[in-house]
């Protein structure tokens, strides 16, 4: 039910921020989406996507983050267990 | 799929496993809230992975499941109508009635439609303007800015014959509900992390502090809930008691404000009753007296009526995380997706139902 879904914007139209629409790419799939609740999202930019609406832009930077958390944790790990 | 297939990967699930290992030194019970959080862990079998010391329960986070079965009669009652159009999520449809479910009203010649998009209900309202279009706006925060748009969309475009049928419920609420059940197990929270993109996080703030529990926001994907219970079980073995945020390329701390401000225009918050739970104070949204007219239960004048659930099914405590699905006497026997007794087996995010399509080994007496 809460499901959303990460897909690439590749064009937009209209201005009204009530209807303003894009097509958004997942994965070969294209779908219009309702971009009115990511005004500032621009062409080229992954967006979240849930039951025909954009609710935010991917941050590709804290994206990558998860697996630098991972390597910080590994790397203290293998520290400790140098010291064990 | 870019920002999928990374967060599947084994290695990277692996060594968050290791870590949540290495860092366990108690036993420590923790609660995914959503259902869609409930069907990965199930799906990919995280909660076989992790240590014995830790044991996840399932949630409330299932806004099919918790659709009280009175809303489900009011949907089939509308549905009936020889000028409804009735649209809504596909699975809302297989969700048991007092007698009958709204696949039923299908069958039986009923205009009921599987929309993608509640805009996708407005613009079948367009297209028939002798009919009366209703949408079943069921779901969370995450959902309530799409079915507030649609309705603000509705009202620009002088839409007369389309209406929505309510049953919005929130997660803070019930979360503290959770938290204030004198039976309540959970330690710690992974919270919605799609709730929370919507709404941000500091509401989580207060409850975090008022019951001294951890909550991390959390993503959907392996690598996510792995790393969602690691940050969870790091907190309280060193008796932290924070909210911290592991899914930031999708949430910010204020959420999205634009969908925010419109939710607020389009509803009020209002008690609500949860299928299984009974009615949780302040837990629901209903429209506001500005979008009124666009309220079903009135067009159609079916807001008196309500209906009480059977006592066979167990799937309240299920979804308040006291109970297992296999530790029903029905499940997987008298009780499957074929024929769900509750609504957690009928959703695909319900408990009972993921439990049946990957832990069927578990049931009771399975039939032979
Ligand atoms: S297995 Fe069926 S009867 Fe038992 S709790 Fe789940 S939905 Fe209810």
């Amino acid at each position: 039910m809460c499901l959303a879904v990460p897909g690439k914007l590749v064009s937009i139209e209209g201005s009204d921020p009530t209807f303003r629409t894009g097509r958004v790419n997942f994965g070969g799939i294209v779908k219009d989406i309702n971009l009115s609740y990511v005004r500032e999202a621009k062409v080229g930019d992954y967006v979240l996507v849930h039951v025909g609406f954009a609710l935010t832009i991917v941050d590709e930077e804290e994206a990558a983050k998860v697996f630098t958390y991972l390597k910080e944790m590994d790397e203290l790990a293998e520290l400790t267990e140098g010291f064990a | 799929m870019k920002f999928i297939d990374e967060y599947r990967d084994g290695i990277a699930s692996n060594k968050f496993r290791e870590a949540i290992e290495r860092i366990t030194t108690r036993e420590w019970t923790l609660m995914e809230v959503c259902g869609g959080q409930t069907h990965s862990i199930v799906k990919f079998g995280i909660d076989e992975l992790l240590p014995d010391k830790i044991t996840l329960v399932h949630g409330p986070g299932c806004p099919v499941c918790v659709t009280p079965l009175e809303l489900i009669d009011k949907a089939i009652m509308i549905a009936s109508g020889p000028k409804a159009i009735f649209c809504s999520f596909g699975d809302m449809l297989r969700v048991p009635g007092s007698e009958m479910d709204l696949l039923m009203v299908k069958a039986n010649g009923g205009d009921v439609r599987i929309v993608y998009s509640p805009l996708d209900a407005v613009r079948i309202a367009r297209e028939n303007p002798d009919k009366e279009v209703v949408f079943f706006a069921v779901g969370f925060e995450t959902t309530a800015p799409a079915n507030a748009m649609a309705v603000h969309q509705a009202k620009q475009l002088g839409v007369k014959n389309f209406s929505i049928l309510v049953s919005h419920v929130l997660v803070p609420p019930a979360i503290e509900a959770v938290l204030s059940s004198p039976q309540n197990r959970v330690q710690a929270f992974l919270a919605a992390g799609h709730v929370c993109t919507v709404m941000g996080y500091t509401e989580y703030e207060p409850i975090a502090k008022k019951y001294n529990v951890p909550i991390v926001v959390t993503g959907f994907e392996p690598v996510d809930i792995l790393q969602g219970i690691y940050m969870c079980v790091k907190q309280l073995e060193e008796g932290r008691c924070e909210v911290e945020n592991q899914y930031a390329r999708s949430v910010r701390k204020e959420g999205n404000l634009p969908a925010q401000q419109l939710v607020q225009e389009v509803f009020r918050i209002v008690p609500r009753k949860w299928r299984g739970v009974g009615e949780i104070p302040e837990s629901g949204l209903a429209l506001t007296e500005a979008y009124d007219e666009f309220d079903a239960e009135k067009r159609f004048a079916v807001a008196a009526y309500t209906a009480e659930e059977p006592a066979e099914c167990i799937s309240g405590l299920i979804l308040q995380g006291i109970k297992k699905p296999n530790e029903c006497t029905a499940f997987g026997t008298r009780c499957t997706p074929e024929h769900p007794f509750g609504a957690t087996m009928v959703s695909n995010e319900g408990a009972c139902a993921a439990y049946y399509r990957y832990r069927r080994h578990l049931a009771k007496n399975k039939a032979a």
